[in-house]
């Protein structure tokens, strides 16, 4: 049997946002804004028809938990067993995609990306990947070592 | 190119030549022809004489015994596979790489033994996959196609996803398609099962040509025309069936049997109008771009693609099909290729496989779309061989792309005109205008190579070892020899192209060419055989999948002493596959962690050292510390100079 294993069709554009990622990110912050923007005219609306007890539900325990600043333990299982390790590497420093860590991008800009993602990456929609979960994940990334500068390292300075 | 007439000058003729039916041969030559067959002149005989009977081995019953003296003769002193060895030889082929096939078992014999096994030398593969994948990898670096022998209606089979690799990555070579033509030559039920009326139909898809030929001349004939078809750009496979019958019988009374010189066209060049108006454009361009994919052929071919660049000062996009453009060289621009490819008033494409790929972006997945990369107004110019030929059936020729100048002419072979048109029209002011280009250009060179040296070094102590790590660490302790990159850096995120100062022809030799897995393993090895009489330190980085499909091929090279570094790329799965199922997964909202099943090589580990030792040579690891990998590779090194197969086997990043 062979196997049929011609690379994603992958233009130049989608290969540009491993090398330039940042770009791609201002790309899709501005996105985000516009969301944000939208929700929360969205959020002033309700806000003001509805009572004041509807608008503070409660959360179960643990996810109220975890909200506050995510389990970076759940979040290392969530980042092999969903998938990111094979696109951004078990060290979240980029592969196909792009690095993740150890600074990330904000939180907020990561769930509105996995949401509607462009280029390659797959959807991660709020179906398969809760809040929480991402909240997780972000924990994790923040977690890992500092990298060594390549200026440091001579085997890349040759 | 055109080589002697080679006669056929080494036997005296047909011991058995008494016995047998005489119904089969022609009438006598004159007495010239026999310079070409001296078997014909001895014994000596009239043009009006009949000619003595040929033996037949199959002949049985009555007839048979009351017809001729000696109706079953045991022995054959000059099958006609000893000819085809003769056209075979006159080519010139170094290697003939092959498993062994009683459809062939004649041909094979007269190689080792008659041939002497030189030119060629037989190469025993443990697969047919094995075997055409390093007539492929031998091609890439030495620039002369191999010969191939498989087996009737199996081996052609197993070879075939190969085949299809050299073809869709423009590669030469000689398939020799061993059959039981006559149904009265098939001596046991196996042999009809390995027989077929037509066997290349089953590759006739992607080879540029292939031949069945009846008589030994029109074997001879058609040897010749392989090779020149092959040759001729664009490099295709050819395919030849060789029936047992030809190669088995005696070879024909026939004075005039003689092998033809064997001639190769001259690569088709763009007409010179083309090439003055391409010229024309290139000089007149503010941002003019080269972008190469198998555009160099030859060592020639690389300082011809680096003069053009020079002479325009203009920015060169590597896809990397064959070794185009030095990588450190400052126009290279192939880490921007987005940004000049955006930025280009004119481009050049050579030897393209995708142009529309280069000038658009797909975007999206289950729904596929694409964007324009270009601005509006943009001069396309396409000098591509590949124009002069396509098949059908499969869809290697990728989506149309419209464009405003196309030759369809070999690009290495078109450049000379057009550097010479270039430097013609090239004004002082006009080459000022190229310094500040060529300046920029330079600097965006520099910008880039940091760029990904930061890149590089995310990750840089994580365990499994990144692939960048692992490229950083291999290139320290190759970059002072005479090194030869054979494996395809798709897979490691083209880490050495990103990282490493290529600048040979031989140092890089591009991908399977149709994707196929398995083409790695025995390409490298090919690779490596056709470095070794030049010295050089040959170097693949595996990828475990890809050597699972037929690891016979480390015996291959351990038992022809191949000297071949094998760095494992050990991701422990079809990782293309585990993205490709993870995707859908996501897509389909229905459990995302299973993308695992079905596409991982995880559970038992596979323990690659130990394979590489269990054919014969040295294996190490598995290393998963970046810290060992520097020892390890030392050592391995070390046994590769020492003129043996060494494997390295690293736990790695996916990609």
């Amino acid at each position: 049997m062979q196997k049929p294993t011609a690379p994603q069709p992958v233009g130049f554009l989608e290969r540009a946002a491993q090398r330039y990622p940042l770009r791609t990110h201002m790309l899709v912050l501005l996105a985000v804004i516009a969301v944000v923007a939208i929700v929360a005219l969205a959020f002033a609306v309700l806000i003001f028809v509805r009572p004041a007890a509807a608008a503070e539900p409660k959360l179960p325990a643990r996810q109220a938990q975890h909200s506050s600043a995510g389990n970076a333990a759940h979040g290392k299982k969530l980042f092999t067993s969903y998938g990111c390790y094979e696109c951004h590497g078990r060290a979240a420093q980029g592969g196909v995609g792009p690095r993740l860590g150890p600074e990330p991008l904000p939180l907020s800009f990561i769930k509105s990306y996995v949401r509607h993602p462009s280029g390659s990456m797959p959807p991660y929609t709020a179906k398969t990947v809760s809040d929480q979960d991402l909240a997780d994940i972000y924990a994790f990334l923040k977690t890992l070592p500092e990298s060594p500068k390549a200026k440091d390292i001579p085997l890349l300075n040759e | 190119m055109a080589l002697k007439n080679i006669p056929v000058d080494r036997r005296s003729f047909l011991k058995n030549a008494t016995v047998g039916a005489a119904a089969l041969v022609a009438a006598p030559a004159a007495a010239a022809d026999a310079v070409t067959n001296p078997h014909a002149a001895a014994p000596p005989r009239n043009a009006t004489a009949p000619l003595p009977p040929l033996p037949r081995r199959v002949e049985t019953g009555a007839a048979a015994a009351t017809s001729e003296p000696n109706a079953n003769p045991i022995t054959v002193d000059h099958p006609g596979s000893d000819f085809m060895v003769d056209a075979f030889k006159a080519v010139g082929f170094e290697y003939l790489c092959s498993n062994p096939g009683n459809s062939f078992r004649s041909l094979h014999e007269s190689f080792i033994n008659y041939g002497r096994d030189k030119n060629p030398e037989f190469i025993t593969c443990c697969h047919e996959e094995s075997a055409v994948g390093m007539a492929h990898g031998y091609f890439k670096i030495e620039g002369k196609p191999l010969l191939v022998c498989v087996h009737g209606t199996v081996g052609v089979q197993h070879a075939s996803m190969a085949i299809y690799d050299a073809f869709c990555d423009r590669v030469p070579m000689v398939v020799v398609l061993g059959n039981f033509g006559d149904a009265q030559t098939r001596a046991s039920f196996v042999n009809w099962t390995h027989s077929a009326q037509d066997p290349a139909a089953l590759i006739r898809d992607f080879v540029k040509w292939d031949d069945q030929p009846a008589t030994l001349q029109g074997f001879a004939e058609s040897v010749m025309r392989a090779y020149k078809v092959a040759m001729t750009p664009p490099y295709m496979p050819v395919a030849l069936v060789c029936n047992t019958d030809l190669q088995e019988f005696p070879m024909p009374n026939d004075p005039t049997l003689r092998v033809p010189p064997v001639t190769v066209d001259r690569p088709p060049q763009g007409d010179s109008g083309s090439v003055q108006e391409a010229a024309k454009w290139l000089v007149a361009a503010e941002n003019p771009v080269i972008v190469a994919d198998r555009a160099a052929r030859t060592p020639a071919g690389l300082a011809l693609m680096i003069e053009l660049a020079e002479t325009l000062q203009a920015a060169v996009v590597d896809r990397n099909g064959r070794m185009n453009f030095p990588t450190r060289h400052p126009l290279n621009q192939t880490e921007r290729g987005n940004a000049v490819v955006g930025n280009a008033d004119v481009i050049l494409g050579l030897e393209l496989t995708d142009f529309y790929g280069i000038v658009n972006a797909y975007y999206g997945d289950v729904y596929p779309r694409s964007r324009s990369l270009t601005k509006p107004g943009v001069k396309l110019i396409s000098i591509n061989s590949n124009d002069l030929y396509l098949k059908s059936n499969y869809q290697d020729f990728e989506r149309y792309q419209a464009v405003d100048l196309a030759m369809a002419a070999d690009a290495e072979a078109t450049l000379p005109s057009l550097i010479e048109a270039a430097k013609r029209l090239i004004t002082a002011e006009r080459k000022r205008t190229y310094q500040d280009r060529g300046a920029l250009l330079a600097a965006a060179h520099q910008r880039a190579l940091a760029q990904n040296r930061d890149l590089a070094a995310n990750g840089w102590d994580a365990s499994p070892i990144s692939t960048a790590r692992l490229s950083a660490e291999l290139w320290h302790q190759i970059r002072n020899d005479d090194w030869s990159l054979v494996s395809n850096c798709q897979f490691v995120s083209r880490w050495p192209l990103r990282l490493w100062a290529f600048d040979k022809h031989y140092q890089y030799i591009g991908g399977e060419g149709g994707y196929g897995v398995g083409y790695g393993a025995p390409a490298s090895v090919g690779a490596a055989l056709a470095n070794r009489k030049h010295g050089r330190l040959t170097v693949s980085i595996q990828n475990d999948g890809d050597l699972m499909f037929a690891p016979g091929v480390l015996w291959t090279a351990a038992h022809h002493r191949i000297p071949l570094l094998i760095v494992m790329h050990n991701n422990r799965a079809y990782h293309q596959e585990v993205m490709e199922v993870q995707r859908m997964a996501n897509v389909h909202e229905r459990g995302i962690t299973r993308a695992s099943i079905g596409t991982t090589l995880v559970d038992p580990p596979i323990d690659y050292g130990k394979l590489a030792q269990s054919m014969g040579m040295h294996g190490s690891g598995p290393i998963s510390d970046p810290k060992d990998l520097a020892p390890a590779l030392r050592e391995a090194i070390a046994v590769v100079k020492n003129g043996e197969p060494a494997l390295v086997n690293v736990l790695t990043q996916p990609r």
